[in-house]
């Protein structure tokens, strides 16, 4: 390819360029540093269905996370509300630009995803009105979608009949849009049988769960989710810091790829979402020495093609095509060695990171005046 | 109580008395020894749990088991310096039966979590199949949460798995001892200075306070002879502290008190590297969070630097960390040196272990190339001259899980 006429010029020899990385799974802006009390934003922990609310009322722009993941090669991020709720609210899927409004942040076409929860969080919160167990989880789900069902049958009746319009009721708005396929589901689920019954839940109300998040058992039911076009959003090897993650093992992405299901390697981690290429890279190299191969291109595809499957976004970015957003990293070597770093991050074309120049090194208001450093020096 | 099971321990290792080690002769490698230059296609001889020679052209025992290591490295085995093995599974606040690192109350300088560890805790041989051999395990939560002990990651009982009881007393200058300080770090500090101050006073009127003819002291007689060592620079007090103040506040009592200070923590470190650097004090950093090459910065100041990792659910990622400070300046060798020889000498350990030279325990590490790329493994691991077993847990499900049955 000739480089036009006008074109800056960099020379890429012996470095790697990659798409943008793409986390799955934040709370970026919800859970912002400093973690104080008052900066805890992404658990609406006050009914087990909170369907109406949205991360993007939450989000801080300015939280000083922020820059130090763009230093890390990611360029889009799905901010989740928290796993207090069996139906935590909607998500968001954001480039990761300085901006001083999530409202410049928002990726124009993505869909809005649903954050739902399984297992042991939800279960533990609402000592009074339950759930405390996971059958009381499951009753949960269904009552929620029963409701929703019920308003959505209501609203179509009001437009076929033209007369009395059902008063407006934000949580079930935004489950009856589940039902319809407007939203996608973004479940955390970490053991096999409990997806086994949210598939089952799916099933029951006619909808269609998009990802399992953290599914550190998803090597364990592989199959059920190549056959449902379930992705499984999930660390190269986090295990044991809860009983639901206690079966977590690293061939986890490998095995997932070789049933023929979606895998992605997501951060749910301040600190993960900076080096979300290493996490690919352990989890390539365990499936590989343990028999279990993983080609290059797949395991790339883990941190950018199949997360923008997940959040809907694959027609738009996730991969070096033409046509595509220029979400693009250029690495200092091998994306696959711990010793790579980006050297330049481009979010929609625009250099968002260039490690040689500080000017383009991003600090948002919090860092301003305390003494904290910059990233990348 | 431990610290007479800790030392009994340390001795029948002297003697070298490991029923099952046997010799072991690792030929051919590209030898990592930290306390000296690498040596290409040298052997290293494991006798009796320790390392009996090392070097290039060595002749092979013939009763010993050979290892051909052509076109691999070796390394000591890596040091965890701030683990939770042994004594905690998982994190979550509703697992408190899998817990035993935290006892009640502030000040819990008596607190030796040695008789915690369950040497059959899942998480150690996922661990060590990493390549880490040593870990210290450490309590929790409070002023002076007690004390953190030394084990080697193999034995199926206590005794066979301690290597020094108590290593290190732990404190904390954070957001963790505010509480125990009246909810201020000041407050913590006025009460640190008096159980320390009362802990030399009760050392030297032992008599008086037998006979309560002495004021009442700030802490329990249990706490305070727990101190002595600490007071006597015997044994290092580990400091929580990651601000740049906590950890300057850690410097001038262990100034006014002449103890032997180890910065647990450490994210702004950087910020006084040459005090730390002047009072050689070393730092024990976890903080990948905060300023990338903060361990970069201490090192290039003259401050010993210790690489760790969170725990349990990361815990196996040690070698990763190390990767990561070459990542952001290091040199590759100061980068081993901070998962193993660093990491001895802060814990009091370095004359036993952290490095490959005659004499020292037989904790050595074969991979299949370089320790900290994900490309590699541990193809060998050497605890005390064993070559323990790598499967665990973790691969047992994934060769069930490997192939699916089908779906009913």
């Amino acid at each position: 390819v000739a480089a036009p006429a006008d074109a800056v010029v960099l020379d890429g020899t012996g470095r790697f360029v990659t798409p943008g990385l793409i986390d799955p799974h934040s709370h970026l802006g919800v859970y912002s540093a400093p973690g104080t009390e008052s900066q805890s934003d992404g658990n609406e922990a006050t009914n087990p269905v909170t369907a109406q609310v949205w991360a993007e009322h939450s989000f801080w722009p300015q939280d000083p996370q922020i820059p130090l993941a763009i230093a890390g090669g990611v360029t889009v991020i799905q901010v989740l509300p928290g796993s207090a709720n069996l139906i935590g609210g909607r998500s968001v899927t954001l480039r990761l630009i300085p901006a001083r409004t999530v409202q410049e942040m928002k990726l124009p076409g993505a869909p809005y995803g649903l954050k739902m929860a399984c297992g042991e969080n939800p279960k533990s919160v609402y000592e009074e009105e339950g759930p405390s167990t996971r059958m009381g989880n499951v009753a949960g789900y269904r009552q929620a979608f029963a409701d929703a069902r019920e308003y959505a049958r209501k609203w179509k009746e009001f437009e076929e009949k033209g007369k009395d319009e059902p008063k407006r009721d934000l949580k079930l708005e935004t489950l009856a849009d589940v039902l319809a396929g407007k939203i996608l589901v973004q479940n955390h689920c970490y053991r096999a049988d409990e997806m086994a019954q949210m598939l089952d839940l799916a099933r029951e109300f006619g909808f269609h769960i998009r990802s399992f998040h953290h599914a550190t058992e998803a090597y364990k039911i592989a199959d059920m989710l190549a056959k449902d076009s379930v992705s499984a959003s999930v660390w190269s090897d986090w295990w044991g810091f809860k009983m639901e993650s206690l079966d977590g093992i690293p061939e986890n992405a490998a095995l997932v790829t070789q049933a023929g299901a979606r895998a992605s390697i997501h951060s749910d981690s301040e600190d993960g979402i900076q080096r979300l290429n290493q996490d690919a890279a352990r989890a390539m190299w365990a499936g590989n020495h343990a028999g279990i191969p993983v080609t290059r291109e797949q395991a790339i595809r883990w941190i950018t093609a199949n997360p923008a499957w997940t959040l809907g976004i694959d027609s738009i970015t996730g991969t070096l095509e033409k046509g595509k957003a220029a979400d693009v990293v250029l690495w200092s070597g091998d994306p696959f060695s711990v010793y790579s770093k980006a050297d330049v991050v481009w979010n929609d074309g625009r250099v968002v990171f260039d490690r040689s120049d500080p000017k383009t090194q991003y600090r948002t208001d919090f860092n301003l005046g305390t003494g904290a450093p910059g990233v990348g020096r | 109580v431990n610290a007479r099971l800790g030392s009994v321990t340390l001795l029948a290792l002297l003697a070298g008395s490991r029923a099952d080690a046997q010799v072991i002769a690792i030929t051919n490698g590209t030898v990592y020894p930290v306390s000296s230059p690498k040596l290409d296609s040298a052997t290293v001889i494991l006798r009796d749990g320790r390392i009996a020679a090392i070097g290039r052209g060595i002749a092979i025992p013939p009763d010993a088991t050979v290892v051909d290591a052509k076109g691999k490295w070796v390394t000591p085995g890596l040091i965890h310096a701030g683990s939770s093995l042994g004594i905690r599974l998982t994190d979550s606040g509703a697992q408190e039966e899998t817990q035993e690192d935290v006892v009640l109350g502030e000040v819990k300088a008596s607190f030796n979590v040695a008789e915690a560890i369950d040497p059959a805790s899942m998480t150690i041989p996922v661990v060590r199949a990493e390549g880490v051999t040593t870990a210290l395990t450490m309590p929790l939560e409070g002023l002076i949460p007690g004390q953190a002990v030394v084990i080697d990651l193999a034995g199926d009982r206590l005794e066979d798995m301690l290597v020094r009881s108590p290593a290190a007393m732990i404190v904390d200058l954070g957001q963790g001892g505010k509480t125990g300080g009246g909810g201020s770090r000041a407050g913590a500090l006025f009460r640190l200075r008096l159980i320390l101050r009362d802990a030399k006073e009760y050392a030297q009127r032992k008599e008086d306070f037998r006979k309560a003819q002495i004021q009442p002291l700030a802490a329990p007689a249990p706490e305070l002879e727990a101190l002595q060592p600490v007071l006597a620079g015997e044994l290092p007090m580990l400091v929580i502290a990651n601000r740049r103040s906590d950890i300057a506040s850690a410097l001038r009592i262990a100034k006014e008190f002449t103890l032997r200070p180890v910065i647990w923590g450490g994210a702004e470190a950087w910020q006084i590297a040459s005090d730390l650097a002047l009072a050689k004090v070393p730092v024990r950093f976890n903080a990948l969070n905060a300023r990338l090459d903060n361990a970069t910065l201490l090192r290039k100041a003259g401050v010993e630097v210790v690489a760790a990792q969170r725990d349990a659910a990361f815990s196996r990622d040690l070698r990763t960390a190390a990767g990561n400070e070459v990542r952001n300046g290091m040199t590759w060798d100061d980068a081993l040196r901070s998962v193993t020889l660093a990491a001895a000498t802060a814990l009091g350990i370095g004359q036993r272990t952290g490095s490959l030279e005659t004499g020292k325990a037989a904790n050595v590490v074969v991979w299949s190339g370089d320790p900290f790329e994900f490309s590699s493994r541990a193809e060998h691991v050497f605890i005390r001259g064993v070559d323990v077993p790598l499967g665990n847990r973790q691969t047992e499900l994934r060769e069930r899980y490997r192939k699916l049955p089908p779906a009913r």
